[in-house]
């Protein structure tokens, strides 16, 4: 059979300039498609705005079965870590600010994997499909993530003083605690700040590593990996508490910064947070999306 | 910029011009340039690896060509300020967390689209996944459920345009049969639909122009009509070598099909008759090639280029 009939089929129409005005009133459709006048312009429906999108990221860490589950395991254990400080232990100790402190540490685990899992979802669940045909600038995405990450912090700082005040009255009433409502100023903003560094870190681990798994490993294990060469090699023991996220981030959530700890703070947060934001950025904007 | 009401018009809802992708040294997409009409379904054929997934995935935004441009409504997918409701897109039923619900997917984007909550549910009613079907997991779907999803997402924020890859996979003869009259409707009210398949008889019943593609490269566009001209003729006889025969006496040249039949290269038939009436032959039966010349057409245009594109990797 020859093909060349239908080769002939292939002439398209060609350049056809679509300016021509209609004169003629659109008729309404009833349904479907909108009909749109030819000079109102396309794409004439907003874009959604940042906050919209920061909400949606933010649902879409509660609105799995795995999301719930962690979700509420962060709950129960600071509240769980805060009854238990105000219950037992010295009794100078059974305060808002011991337990306040005691459940910065398990939330500072739980914020980066949240951070990791908010970009890494995406991928592992290929739902990065549906959510860059949406929102094909992708920068607005990334941006929405770590506003989520924020707030996710932010409310982790919450959970704290919460389950905090909620052992203190526990222990109040069981007897035995001090029962001190007294807190550190310098304790409270320097706790934020660094479980806000925590989330960031996840997002931006995420980011450069894609996969859950391997961004979750990376966080633990680089850090890990740095604290061991600060202990080996002696000679650069004063440079790496520049560079060790685990030295320079320390006195933040005991809230005992000052003057040379917060230089150590802005270099870490740079190495850990800002490259991995920034290279993750690149990648994810370049990345061809399957 | 054209509008969606002119159906009158030709008005290019999508605009694919010299979209290439390279990978390296090899090719998936190369020179691929079409357009699809307001008012008409464009079935966008091809065996797997053939390049649609790559092209439709150039058009919106996910993967950079390596040359070439495309717009949609009259502008790049990217200059869209929200494209979902402008193109409503469903490249992959499969690619959506399985620990959602469907009405969480939906409801998700109905918050990026800005679109009503009861916009979900009317979607979710009109692709029959209302009720309990709604709030299971989609990890529980099967297929042909979350091939039903994708298309309540695409449909969420009432485009003009639908981007579609492979929508009937997984859906059951009953499921391919609501499809084509949601997509002929979408296209009768002024809409434009771009579908993807592998399989020609999912997408021939409702496609008013094919645009097939093999190793890459764009092999035939036109309306069905345009490709079946110079489909030829289908003959069958009691005497199929004498049929042969006579085909060859005539100076026609044919294709044994399905067998026992002729598709003889003219699509006249009466020349046909004649020769058979002179060779004596008893005729079974003697029509334009339709759907079978169509299907035949579109694997010797497929297989070919697949054969020669393989040989050249």
């Amino acid at each position: 059979m020859n093909v060349p009939p239908i080769v002939d089929a292939l002439i398209r129409p060609g350049a056809i300039t679509m300016s021509t005005p209609r004169t003629d009133p659109v008729p309404p459709t009833p349904a479907g498609p909108t009909a749109t006048q030819a000079t109102a312009p396309r794409g004439g429906h907003a874009a959604p705005a940042l906050r919209r999108l920061v909400l949606v990221e933010l649902r879409k860490t509660a609105d799995t079965r795995s999301g719930r589950w962690l979700l509420i395991s962060a709950v129960a254990i600071a509240l769980v870590v805060a009854v238990a400080r105000c219950l037992s232990g010295d009794a100078s100790e059974r305060t808002f600010q011991g337990a306040f402190e005691l459940t910065l540490f398990p939330l500072a685990l739980l914020l980066p994997v949240m951070g990791v899992l908010l970009v890494t979802a995406e991928w592992t669940q290929r739902t990065s499909l549906t959510t860059f045909a949406l929102v094909p600038h992708r920068g607005r995405i990334v941006a929405a993530k770590l506003g989520a990450g924020v707030l996710l912090g932010v409310a982790a700082f919450v959970l704290s003083l919460a389950s905090a005040a909620i052992g203190n009255v526990v222990g109040s009433i069981a007897g035995g605690a001090d029962g001190s409502w007294s807190m550190s100023g310098d304790l409270l903003y320097q706790s934020l700040v660094g479980q806000l560094l925590g989330v960031l870190i996840g997002v931006g681990f995420g980011l450069v590593f894609v996969t859950s798994a391997l961004a979750i490993v990376m966080y633990f294990a680089l850090p890990t990996v740095f604290s061991i060469i600060r202990e080996l090699i002696s000679g650069i023991r004063d440079a790496m508490e520049w560079i060790d996220m685990n030295v320079a981030f320390e006195p933040l959530f005991e809230g005992t910064a000052t003057g040379d700890d917060w230089g150590k703070v802005v270099v870490a947060a740079t190495i850990w947070v800002g490259i991995p934001v920034a290279v993750g950025t690149w990648r994810v904007l370049r990345r061809e999306v399957k | 910029m054209c509008d969606a009401a002119g159906a009158d018009s030709l008005c290019a809802m999508i605009d694919v011009v010299g979209l290439t992708k390279r990978y390296g040294a090899h090719a998936a997409v190369s020179d691929v340039s079409f357009r699809c009409e307001a008012g008409t379904v464009t079935g966008f054929l091809g065996p797997n690896g053939a390049g649609k997934s790559t092209t439709m995935r150039m058009v919106c935004g996910l993967t950079v060509p390596s040359a070439g441009t495309s717009t949609v409504v009259g502008v790049p997918y990217l200059a869209l300020p929200n494209p979902g409701r402008e193109v409503g897109v469903l490249l992959d039923a499969s690619a959506q967390h399985a620990g959602r619900t469907g009405r969480e997917i939906l409801t998700l984007s109905a918050m990026v689209l800005g679109v009503g909550r009861d916009r979900v549910d009317d979607m979710l009613e009109q692709v029959g996944l209302s009720g309990k079907a709604a709030t299971r997991r989609v990890g529980d779907y099967s297929l042909g459920m979350r091939q039903r999803l994708g298309i309540a997402q695409a449909l969420l924020g009432d485009p003009q345009v639908l981007i579609l890859d492979e929508p009937a996979n997984g859906l059951d003869p009953e499921g391919i049969a609501w499809m084509r009259g949601l997509l002929r409707g979408f296209a009768d009210r002024g809409g434009a639909v771009l579908l993807s398949s592998h399989l020609l008889n999912e997408v021939e019943a409702v496609a008013d122009r094919l645009v097939v593609i093999a190793g890459g490269r764009i092999v035939a566009d036109g309306t069905k009509a345009d490709l079946l001209r110079g489909a030829g003729t289908r003959v069958r006889a009691t005497d199929h070598d004498a049929l042969r025969r006579a085909v060859a006496d005539a100076g026609l040249t044919s294709e044994t099909v399905d067998g026992d039949a002729e598709l003889v290269a003219t699509d006249d038939a009466e020349v046909v008759g004649r020769m058979a009436r002179d060779a004596g032959l008893v005729l079974l039966e003697l029509r334009p090639a339709d759907g079978a010349g169509l299907e035949h057409l579109f694997l010797s245009l497929t297989s070919g280029v697949a054969e020669g594109s393989a040989a050249a990797a």
